[in-house]
Order: structure tokens, then C-alpha cells, then sequence
């Protein structure tokens, strides 16, 4: 089980910790990102263009205890026929060292736009969410998750 | 790495004509984020999942990029409407080029 190595790896990290858990303590900071990050992410997919709100239903936990699995559900109204649907969603995390989570891709054979997955949050972060819809709209929602232990791993 | 990736799917076998079914697919994975450091301090390269697509009879009919922030054994759910018999077939590829795949048939009624 991949799961129990990696904890026991850290354990492991922990517990010869002396000098390198220090080094690691005094080390700087890891870089994170922050809602410029984002911001520009968002740039780089959708240049200037305006985001809507509204279709989009971002279910995350407002409280999570492991910052290591969050999950993380988004629904988008659409009719998802061949001329109406959704074409992409792209999550981002505003707190995390990399602002990107998952970008999805849906098609009308879907049905249904809406998927499911589990992040990682390395802190108390936002999370972002846009939707982009066949004929170009865009829409775009963030919802605040309070993390209780950081996911981050270091 | 520890073991060979191992992916799991849950897919409906049977399905009515237009009935909506969930996907649950799950892959056995460590989603090396690159941020971790070993107890030497140095760090340890990242080595994730980036892609995952699902296909129905070889069209492909959801696609998921998954970043760093994606948990280890990463676990995607979507849905799909059911029109025709077929199979699904799910592909996911490794950062260290590796492809793993699952197949699923569908009979719909």
C-alpha cells in the first residue's frame, strides 16, 4: 500500500529527524502561491475575458482535517447537448506551492457535467473554480476551506 | 514507485437507454508532488499522473489533467449517459511516461 509507505517514510524522516528536521524547520518558507498566482493562471487560459457567476456548484468540505485528501465535487448546469455544454472546468487552489489542481474536459456524452476527485491543500486556501461553455461563456466560483493539517508533505 | 499502478473501475454492467451512470475509477499511485524533501533534505522529484481519459467505444468522452495537488491514489468520478452498448476504455499516463489502463463493458438495454 503506497498510503502506509509514504507515511512510514515520514515517520521514518521524523524520527532520524535531529539535524535534518532542523535544517528543514530553518530552511525558508516553501513558496506558495497566492490569488495573483491564480489570477494569472487564469490570464494564460482566458486572456481578459469576464467570468460570470452562477451554473457552477463547487462542493468542497468548509472545514478539512487531512490537507492531504480533500475531496472536491463541481456540478455545472448545462444541458450538455451537441450545441450546449460544458468544455472545460479548471480548479485552482490559491495556497498551495502550484495553483493548479485538475482541469477537466467534458463532452455532451457525459450527460451530465460534473465530476469528482481529491486534493491536496497544503493550508487555509481558497478554491477556485471556472467553467467554460461551448459557445464561450465563462463562469467562475471559489469557496474557502479551512485546513486543519497541511497536506503539503514537506 | 512501491508496486506497479493498479487501477480499479466501477462501471454499471447494465443500463437502460439515456440513463445517466457514474464512473468511479481509482489508480494505486504516490502522486510524487516534487515539494517533499527525503532525510537527506534533498528534494524528491515529482512524479504524478497528469492525464486521465476515459473513451466509450474509442472516442474519448472525458479527460481529467491532474496537477500536484491531485492525492496520492487519485480517485475521479464522472458521468456518462448511456446511449449504446460498448466498453470504456480509462488511460492513465505517468510523468515518468508510463501508460496504465482499465477496461469496462457497458450492455445497455
Amino acid at each position: 500500500m503506497p498510503t502506509l509507505l509514504k507515511q512510514g517514510s515520514r515517520r521514518e524522516v521524523l524520527a532520524a529527524g535531529g539535524l535534518a528536521a532542523l535544517a528543514a524547520l530553518l530552511a525558508p518558507r516553501m513558496a506558495f502561491a497566492d490569488e495573483k498566482a491564480v489570477e494569472a493562471e487564469l490570464k494564460k487560459l482566458y486572456g481578459d475575458k469576464k467570468f460570470e457567476t452562477g451554473r457552477i456548484k463547487l462542493d468542497v468540505p468548509q472545514i478539512a482535517e487531512n490537507g492531504l485528501v480533500v475531496p472536491i465535487n463541481v456540478e455545472i448546469e448545462s444541458p450538455m447537448t451537441a450545441d450546449d455544454y460544458v468544455k472545460a472546468v479548471h480548479v485552482f487552489a490559491d495556497g498551495n506551492p502550484q495553483p493548479g489542481v485538475v482541469s477537466y474536459r467534458f463532452t455532451p456524452e457525459c450527460g451530465k457535467a460534473a465530476a469528482a476527485t481529491r486534493m491536496r491543500l497544503a493550508q487555509t486556501q481558497n478554491i477556485v473554480c471556472v467553467a467554460e461553455m461551448s459557445n464561450g461563456k465563462l463562469y467562475s466560483t471559489k469557496s474557502e476551506v479551512k485546513v486543519t493539517i497541511g497536506g503539503c508533505g514537506g | 514507485m512501491a508496486a506497479n499502478p493498479t487501477p480499479r473501475v466501477r462501471v454499471p454492467a447494465k443500463a437502460a437507454k439515456g440513463e445517466m451512470i457514474e464512473v468511479k475509477t481509482l489508480i494505486s499511485h504516490e502522486m510524487e508532488s516534487g515539494q517533499r524533501k527525503d532525510s537527506a533534505g534533498k528534494t524528491i522529484p515529482r512524479q504524478i499522473i497528469n492525464k486521465f481519459t476515459a473513451a466509450f467505444n474509442g472516442k474519448t468522452v472525458f479527460e481529467a489533467d491532474w496537477f500536484a495537488a491531485i492525492s496520492a491514489n487519485p480517485y475521479q468520478a464522472f458521468f456518462f449517459k448511456a446511449q449504446e452498448s460498448g466498453e470504456f476504455t480509462f488511460t492513465w499516463k505517468d510523468d515518468n511516461g508510463s501508460e496504465y489502463s482499465a477496461k469496462a463493458k457497458l450492455a445497455v438495454a
